[in-house]
């Protein structure tokens, strides 16, 4: 149930993210200095922290909209939707660190110094 | 939700396995309806198989690849532009994503608003900011000028 209304809000918080990013980047059409003048928001720490966020979204949102495929398709696939969510959540977990790790590391460096 | 009609001394009537398609010969249906939904359920599943790959990839190169984001510029673009490769994988991962995003947010608002008035209102809106953002990005991709 929850993982139901959590696809739900995953997929339209992306989806008006979908309606931005389109925007920002179609100012490549306008000027390069308009272009970058945006971009640079995308790199500044608060949104950089958004940033993590849409991409915790979007592994939800393709890691359970995989499960919802298994169990449709696949003949097993409601007898083990609880244990498909056990391991989706794993995976949640074990990608979206290295990734928030990766992803954050310039910002840390910037705000603390860098760590060598 | 579509029943088939019950036998006459039974009680429960006998389910049609959902999203099945609509059955046109029935005796006494008053119009043959579109199998709309059938086709927009199978597009949610075959076009969302294919996002997980566009999407995933295009965060993992555009956010955590030699740099990430802090990269990203004007230049960055233009080089990875000039590859029919990386146009394409952006066209159909635009297209995708949003057909994909718009039928979700269908779904959405003929769940929670009530009002007929307030969903007719809200998928027009929806609709038009799906046009607006599948014409501009299209153009966008096919009329990118490297040397603006």
């Amino acid at each position: 149930m929850w993982s139901w209304v959590a696809h739900r809000i995953t997929g339209v918080l992306v989806f008006f993210f979908l309606f931005a990013h389109v925007l920002d980047t179609a100012l490549v059409r306008v000027s390069p200095s308009s272009y970058n003048e945006v971009i640079e928001v995308y790199k500044s720490p608060i949104v950089n922290l958004l940033e993590v966020g849409l991409v915790a979204a979007v592994l939800f949102h393709a890691l359970n909209g995989i499960r919802i495929i298994l169990i449709d398709f696949w003949e097993s696939g409601p007898k083990y939707q609880k244990q498909m969510l056990y391991i989706e959540l794993v995976l949640f977990v074990v990608l979206l660190v290295p990734a928030a790790y990766r992803m954050l590391l310039h910002t840390a460096e910037t705000l603390f110094g860098s760590a060598t | 939700m579509t029943t088939a009609a019950a036998p006459a001394d039974r009680g429960a009537p006998e389910l049609v396995a959902p999203r099945s398609p609509r059955q046109r010969t029935k005796p006494g249906a008053a119009k043959a309806r579109s199998n709309f939904e059938l086709y927009a359920w199978v597009f949610m599943r075959i076009s969302g198989l294919l996002l997980f790959f566009l999407v995933l990839g295009h965060l993992f190169i555009m956010n955590i690849l030699d740099g990430g984001v802090q990269r990203v510029n004007f230049g960055f673009v233009a080089g990875r532009w000039a590859s029919p490769f990386w146009r394409t994988w952006d066209l159909v991962m635009l297209l995708l994503a949003e057909l994909h995003g718009t039928n979700g947010l269908r779904t959405v608002i003929n769940d929670y608003a009530e009002r007929a008035q307030t969903r007719f209102w809200l998928k027009m809106l929806l609709y038009t900011s799906a046009f607006l953002v599948v014409t501009l990005g299209t153009l966008v991709i096919f009329t990118f000028d490297p040397d603006l």
